[in-house]
């Protein structure tokens, strides 16, 4: 018999009492403006937020940021937004290692946790979400209401995304960071050292 | 109300005076008040030590003397959730339990919730440091917890709160284990007398005077502590308090 | 590590105890992460539905555990994932070896990965040549120092700043002396990113996985899981068999749950959710049972199945807290590693169920609502009903209920012990043989027990009626 018929088979003979799946449908909370609370859960776990509206003001943003102005080496997946490197030219992901700033689109944000759903579908390599030194992420607005792309709670981040394709997906909440070191928090683990979060309307 | 007198075989044979003081308020508030002689202990040590099959027959002794009365009230939340909620693996559908179960209280619990007390004539100018006991507090739920995100409530505080000239101590960590544990307090000596000093820290910080919980075995590893260390705390049940009994010098 | 390793509890934390300045330190550590997850749950009103509402998911999938795994296996395999199915931990140990030699790997970056603590994966991969870094900080920081990790979440909160700052001064060759944390973890991620950048296969352990779509989410705060997978084209995630979850839609409820209750946060800072292999890449899954499905045998202790591993029961185990992740002897300590470890192996672990006063606090702050502290209470007369309690303990225990249940004799005997517990000189009273007087007084004995007062007093009310 094969391990995978043994474990089953060992799950099965134990009597179990069965017990219904509980509706996830409840009353989670909402928040009157969650772009207020996004900022504020973002800003506690070391992230930053701004609106900006189109890619000029984008760049210009951008530019305040010395991580930015001060990169030798950006990455750009915005539209009408530059960067040094093209990632649809590299061909193996460890060509990334030295990117200092990478520009991402976000999906949607979420309010109750300062966490933004980013996924690879428009993407060639997922790193490039990882390994820079610095990093932001771009949600697009396009009805230019930012209300619209910030749920309140986890429950209707779930109902927001379909999973039918491979694409990898991400909730990011923040900069990489750590606490192992008797718990003092530092920011930049292995991962981005800053990150900021820009609603495009 | 018929009421029988639980009296935790410990606080029988060491500390009288808090079962005195019980049979005290529970006259008070009315209650025909009995003492059944034949008790001796309910077997929450044996079963604590893994023994339950000799937590067994005290389990059967005790249904079997306190069957029949209105209600069962002793001065220890530990000894009344032993039975409250450990008998049953115990007593195997005895169909004295259901009843037994619903009706045995911890002192501070019948006070408010049976007897309905809202005022108590005494005089106790003191700072009171409250110990929240472990079984009391998370397996009778006689006050919230600061695990669970619920409505606050503290049915011991509340009784305290009646007394005249009281301060209520303000604690750092209102409910940390204090670390008696039954036989723990022996098996593992160095972690529970660690743990008792912290409390003993926190209740110092606080300025308590008289340090007080529901249940007397978690005083009983404190006051040893605080008496070994000679810090200037005194210990009493919360009965003994709320009898009006003297602080003992 | 000691070549004779120590499980009696009691020993190890006496141990721990002897430098209380440092007893007294691991204890607020975690009281202040205790205190952050209490504000987390408290900014959520609806905090104890999702408890419940977490708790039943649970309950319902290990009912139909079975199925959930067929149907996970089915889905993932259509998505080009490989999936295996280990007995046991060398099972699994062998399935990775096996894969990694496939590939030729020799260098291998890991994620957090209790399951593979608890197979020990690495000694295995290295004595076949293989070269394991942990990526996690803290099992980075443990592993240099050829420690097991002491906490599931934080693996090394039983170390000072110092303490990292001497090993990386003598593995990572960092300035002696310098106990910054900024500058310490600087140079472990200068370190790990050369690892990163050189690793052939990258491990990762599994928070959840998705029986509905086949999918599996990994949380961690630095990013080391993600950028140890992104690089290399192979991806092997090892899981225990409890980790499944019926529905996507459920992530909604656990990943609310999880980094609240573990560190006190509102989310890990990346939870990210693998469907399918990269492009031209591979993911294998490793399905491991290695004890877990005796445990759904049990009415008793099934519950401890829901365990989603956030280690919120250690961060407030008043014992935990003040004996250290070491004194448990086992991979997984603290309440939870108190009722799974003994259950494996109870000769070995049987003082664990002991090391706990049954203060009920895990049992509130779990987020599966798993009975912990009422399990742990059971566990106990379980171990000694497997003969592994010794006549010192259960003795006693005997004698007293044999007493207990004669009256007349226990108030005779009550009278006698008062007697001489007043009359008896102090040093008969406080030696080696009477662990409670070594630190704490006895209490006073009065003359009187109180069936004596009750009796005078009901005489003494028949006489004066009034």
């Amino acid at each position: 018999m094969s391990s995978k018929d043994q474990i089953l088979k060992s799950i099965r003979n134990k009597i179990v009492p069965a017990a219904d799946l509980p509706s996830i449908d409840q009353d989670w909370i909402q928040y009157e403006d969650p772009l207020a609370q996004f900022s504020e859960v973002l800003g506690m776990v070391g992230g930053a937020v701004e609106v900006v509206n189109g890619p000029e003001e984008l760049a210009q943003k951008l530019a305040e940021i010395p991580a930015y102005s001060q990169a030798k080496k950006t990455v750009s997946c915005i539209a009408g937004l530059a960067g040094s490197v093209n990632l649809n030219d590299i061909e193996d992901p460890h060509d990334l290692e030295d990117i200092d700033y990478a520009v991402v689109p976000g999906e949607f944000a979420v309010a109750e946790n300062g966490a933004v759903f980013v996924t690879d579908a428009k993407i060639r390599h997922r790193v490039i979400m990882f390994i820079p030194q610095h990093i932001a992420l771009v949600i697009a607005c396009p009805d230019g209401n930012v209300n619209d792309a910030v749920v309140s709670n986890m429950a209707q981040a779930y109902e927001r995304l379909v999973w039918d394709s491979n694409h990898f997906g991400c909730f990011i909440s923040g900069p990489s960071k750590t606490a192992d070191i008797e718990q003092s928090l530092v920011i930049g683990a292995h991962g981005a050292r800053s990150l900021h979060v820009f609603f495009l309307k | 109300m018929r009421v029988a007198l639980f009296v935790p075989c410990y606080i029988d044979q060491l500390y009288p005076r808090v079962a005195m003081a019980t049979l005290d308020l529970l006259e008070q508030v009315g209650m025909e008040v009995e003492f059944p002689k034949a008790q001796t202990c309910c077997g929450q040590p044996m079963l604590n030590s893994g023994c339950d099959r000799d937590a067994a027959p005290l389990a059967e002794r005790f249904l079997e003397i306190f069957d029949g009365y209105d209600a069962i009230v002793a001065p220890s939340g530990s000894c009344v959730s032993m039975v409250k909620n450990h008998y049953n693996h115990l007593v195997h559908g005895d169909p004295r339990f259901e009843s037994i179960r619903t009706k045995i209280y911890e002192l501070c619990e019948f006070l408010v919730d049976i007897a309905k007390v809202e005022s108590l004539p005494v005089k106790f100018p003191y700072v009171v440091g409250l110990h929240s006991s472990c079984h009391g507090l998370r397996e009778l739920r006689l006050a919230s917890d600061s695990e669970l995100n619920a409505p606050e409530f503290n049915k011991p505080r509340q009784l305290l709160q009646m007394l005249e000239g009281i301060q209520l101590a303000d604690l750092k960590r209102k409910d940390e284990c204090c670390g008696f544990g039954g036989t723990f307090a022996v098996s593992e000596e160095a972690v529970s007398c660690t743990m008792g000093r912290d409390r003993i820290a926190d209740h110092l910080q606080a300025g308590t005077q008289v340090l007080t919980a529901g249940d007397m075995s978690c005083l009983m590893h404190l006051a040893g502590l605080i008496q070994r260390d000679k810090k200037p705390i005194s210990v009493m049940h919360i009965a003994e308090i709320l009898a009006g009994y003297e602080v003992p010098q | 590590m000691s070549a004779v390793k120590n499980y009696d509890h009691p020993t190890n934390a006496d141990r721990f105890n002897q430098d209380q300045a440092r007893t007294h330190w691991h204890d607020s550590s975690l009281w202040f992460i205790r205190e952050k997850r209490d504000r987390m749950a408290r900014s959520l009103p609806e905090w104890e539905t999702l408890r419940a509402t977490a708790s039943q998911i649970k309950a319902h999938t290990v009912g139909k555990l079975a199925d959930y795994l067929e149907e996970f296996e089915r889905n993932a395999t259509a998505r080009g994932v490989k999936v295996h199915w280990a007995k046991d931990a060398d099972e699994h140990n062998r399935i990775v070896l096996e894969l990694l030699q496939k590939h030729n790997a020799k260098r291998i970056v890991k994620s957090k990965s209790m399951l593979t603590e608890e197979c020990h994966l690495n000694p295995w991969l290295e004595k076949h040549g293989i070269e394991v870094v942990d990526t996690d900080l803290g099992e980075r920081i443990v592993q240099l120092r050829q420690e097991p990790p002491s906490h599931i979440v934080m693996p090394a909160i039983h170390l000072k700043k110092e303490d990292v700052s001497d090993t990386f001064h003598e593995h990572l060759q960092t300035e002696q002396g310098n106990y910054d944390p900024n500058y310490l973890t600087e140079s472990a991620r200068q370190h790990l990113r050369q690892k990163f950048v050189q690793a052939d296969v990258g491990i990762t352990g599994v928070n959840f996985a998705i029986a509905e779509t086949g999918g599996l989410v990994v949380c961690t705060n630095e990013g080391n899981a993600d950028l140890g997978v992104s690089l290399p084209k192979v991806h092997i995630a090892c899981m225990g068999i409890e980790k499944l979850i019926p529905r996507v839609e459920h992530l909604g409820i656990f990943l609310r749950l999880l980094a609240r209750s573990a560190t006190g946060q509102p989310i890990t800072t990346y939870s990210s959710h693998f469907h399918g292999p990269v492009e031209g890449g591979e993911l294998h899954i490793v399905l491991v049972d290695n004890g877990r499905s005796e445990l759904m045998q049990s009415d008793d202790f099934r519950n401890s199945l829901k365990c989603i591993r956030c280690g919120a029961c250690m961060n407030t185990c008043p014992v935990y807290r003040r004996s250290g992740g070491h004194s448990y002897a086992a991979t997984v300590p603290g309440p939870i590693g108190s009722i799974l470890n003994p259950l494996r192996d109870a000769k070995h672990h049987k003082s664990l169920p002991f090391a706990c006063t049954l203060c009920g606090s895990c049992s509130d702050v779990c987020p599966v609502k798993i009975n912990l502290h009422e399990q742990l209470l059971t566990l106990r007369s379980e171990v000694n009903h497997r003969k592994q309690l010794p006549m010192s303990k259960t003795f006693p225990m005997k004698l007293a209920s044999w007493v207990f249940q004669r009256p007349g004799l226990y108030a005779w005997l009550g009278g006698i012990g008062k007697f001489f517990l007043r009359t008896m000189p102090r040093f008969l009273i406080y030696n080696a043989l009477n662990p409670w007087g070594r630190n704490r007084e006895m209490p006073a004995a009065p003359k009187e027990s109180f069936r004596q007062m009750y009796a005078q007093r009901k005489k003494a009310k028949k006489n004066d009626p009034s």
